[in-house]
């Protein structure tokens, strides 16, 4: 891999910058790989390179039916926290944090991460007490928040609308400086590239149709590249994970639905932050290009199909230009939906399985990019090891059975 | 927008009128005091979550505020047939996984 930086760009200049090198190969897949990881998103991508750097295992190849990143990597709205209640979560969630703010060295390559701070916006008595409660919590946890009145959010987002005489008034908010967004393609390119200079073999164009066992263990993995084997396959598949889960005869407490998001035309710098309310169900930044990026509900049914419902936009858009007046006469220029793997108590699954050699990394729901970096590496760690990172031990599969759930739902100001 | 039948009402009526409320045929344990961990869980959080045919129970909330079920293609949001509850559904093998049909 050939190193990114000022003096390439400068070097390249020169050739009209025709002469780059392909940020990584496309290779034939071999007969046998030591892991294979489906799915070659952001999260699928990053398990990949961190197995390679931190555990030396480079024999590894990521199938993706589509291309990489274009399933829910390049369909959500970006943000990066970690303010939530749990221990166990705000952990995991911490610790994906820690990995963003050196990501870009780490990868030499530009993830955008920019920490513009992040609001959850509070609209009424109780939602000003489960923020204050978890503003104490994250505090305790190490994580940096503030509780702030309404005069406080005004001063951040002077455009934000903070008459007391609306529906749902804002009340105040809680506020994570080291929150914000990052470029979310960018994240799985600098991934994959970072993953195959390290000599993974990322194969596209490749759709597991089938897990192939024998007396109870993963021999390999059917594709339409025909069959590819492997004694460790990680399913890294979101909203398709019921499906690889059913090739095997497993059920997950999954659910499949489409969660929606949509951009404006570019406006003029407007919103330095990312606002988000879990009471009105809507997210606002503003991306370096310009556009509104605004995030809205799952429908509330099941369903494969990316796109989700119109009157769940109406929903959103009603809360947005309540929220800011003013940008009821921005247009919208795109929207689209993504097949968000929710489960029932908001928390990832980080997990082997009953069948040997096969993991699963899903249920990461509506809110999985901010954890991309730390998701790869505690799932790399359970690969490597077979055995669960210390992170990620509280997220197994068993936990729906033992009852020991990681209860997110509505109280770290996840947006649903 | 999916436009449902309700099966008592007997009406057709827009998706807001109804709420939806997860995987149809799930019976709960007659004694679950007497079943394990394991079979409990299994009941209470986990689901086929299949890509195609699907069947659940919808709430008509806005209407006569009672159960029933409906057969809907996952993939394509055809709706296949709504049915009392109680009832057993007519539609059940997927003949593809993926089906080609107007999203209602």
């Amino acid at each position: 891999m050939k190193k990114y930086s000022g003096f390439s760009l400068f070097k390249h200049s020169l050739s009209h910058h025709e002469n780059w090198q392909a940020a990584w190969r496309s290779p034939q897949p071999k007969k046998e790989y030591d892991v294979i990881i489906v799915g070659g998103g952001g999260h699928g991508l990053a398990t990949a390179y961190y197995l390679a750097k931190v555990h030396g295992i480079t024999n590894v190849a990521v199938l993706e039916k589509g291309y990489l990143g274009g399933g829910n990597t390049a369909r959500n709205t970006t943000i990066v926290r970690s303010n939530y209640l749990w221990d166990e979560a705000s952990k995991l969630y911490d610790h994906s944090l820690d990995l963003w703010k050196d990501l870009s060295q780490d990868l030499n390559y530009n993830v955008m991460f920019s920490q513009r701070g992040v609001l959850n916006l509070g609209h009424n008595l109780q939602d000003m007490r489960d923020i204050e409660r978890r503003v104490n919590a994250n505090r305790l946890n190490g994580i940096d928040g503030v509780v702030l009145n309404t005069a406080e959010v005004k001063e951040i987002v002077p455009v934000i609308n903070d008459s007391q005489d609306i529906r749902y008034p804002v009340l105040g908010a809680s506020w994570q400086a080291t929150g914000g967004v990052a470029r979310h393609d960018a994240v799985a390119w600098g991934f994959a590239r970072g993953a195959d200079s390290f000599g993974v073999d990322l194969i596209q164009q490749c759709e597991v149709t089938d897990i192939i066992t024998e007396e109870g263990a993963v021999v390999g993995v059917q594709t339409t590249q025909g069959f590819i084997g492997s004694k460790k396959v990680a399913c890294v598949t979101a909203g398709n994970s019921g499906v690889m889960a059913a090739m095997v005869g497993l059920r997950l407490p999954i659910e499949s639905r489409p969660l929606q998001a949509l951009v404006s035309e570019p406006v003029k710098p407007i919103i330095d932050t990312v606002v988000m309310s879990n009471a009105v169900h809507a997210y606002v930044s503003q991306s370096d290009k310009g556009d509104l990026v605004i995030g809205a509900g799952t429908d509330s049914y099941n369903g494969y199909g990316q796109r989700g419902s119109f009157h769940i936009v109406e929903h959103t858009l009603s809360a947005i230009c309540e929220l800011f007046p003013m940008f009821s006469r921005v247009r919208m220029n795109r929207a689209w939906g993504g097949v968000v793997d929710t489960c029932p108590d908001a928390c990832p699954i980080i997990s082997k399985t009953s069948v040997k050699g096969l993991y699963f990394n899903c249920g990461w729901g509506t809110g999985g990019f901010k954890a991309t970096p730390g998701s790869g590496h505690v799932f790399a760690h359970t690969l490597a090891h077979d055995e669960a990172h210390p992170f990620a031990a509280p997220f197994s599969l068993d936990r729906f059975n033992t009852g020991h759930l990681i209860d997110e739902h509505g109280a770290a100001g996840v947006a649903h | 927008m999916h436009h449902i039948y309700c099966p008592y009402c007997e009406e057709t009526r827009e998706e807001e009128e109804y709420s939806y409320t997860g995987e149809a045929h799930i019976e709960r344990p007659k004694d679950p005091a007497a079943i394990s961990d394991e079979a409990w869980g299994d009941y209470l959080f986990f689901r086929s979550n299949p890509r195609g045919i699907h069947h659940e129970m919808w709430y008509h909330a806005a209407g006569c505020r009672r159960y029933f079920n409906v057969t809907r293609n996952t993939q394509s949001y055809q709706i296949h047939e709504t049915y009392k509850m109680g009832e057993l559904p007519t539609v059940t093998v997927p003949k593809e996984t993926v089906q080609k049909g107007e999203a209602s």
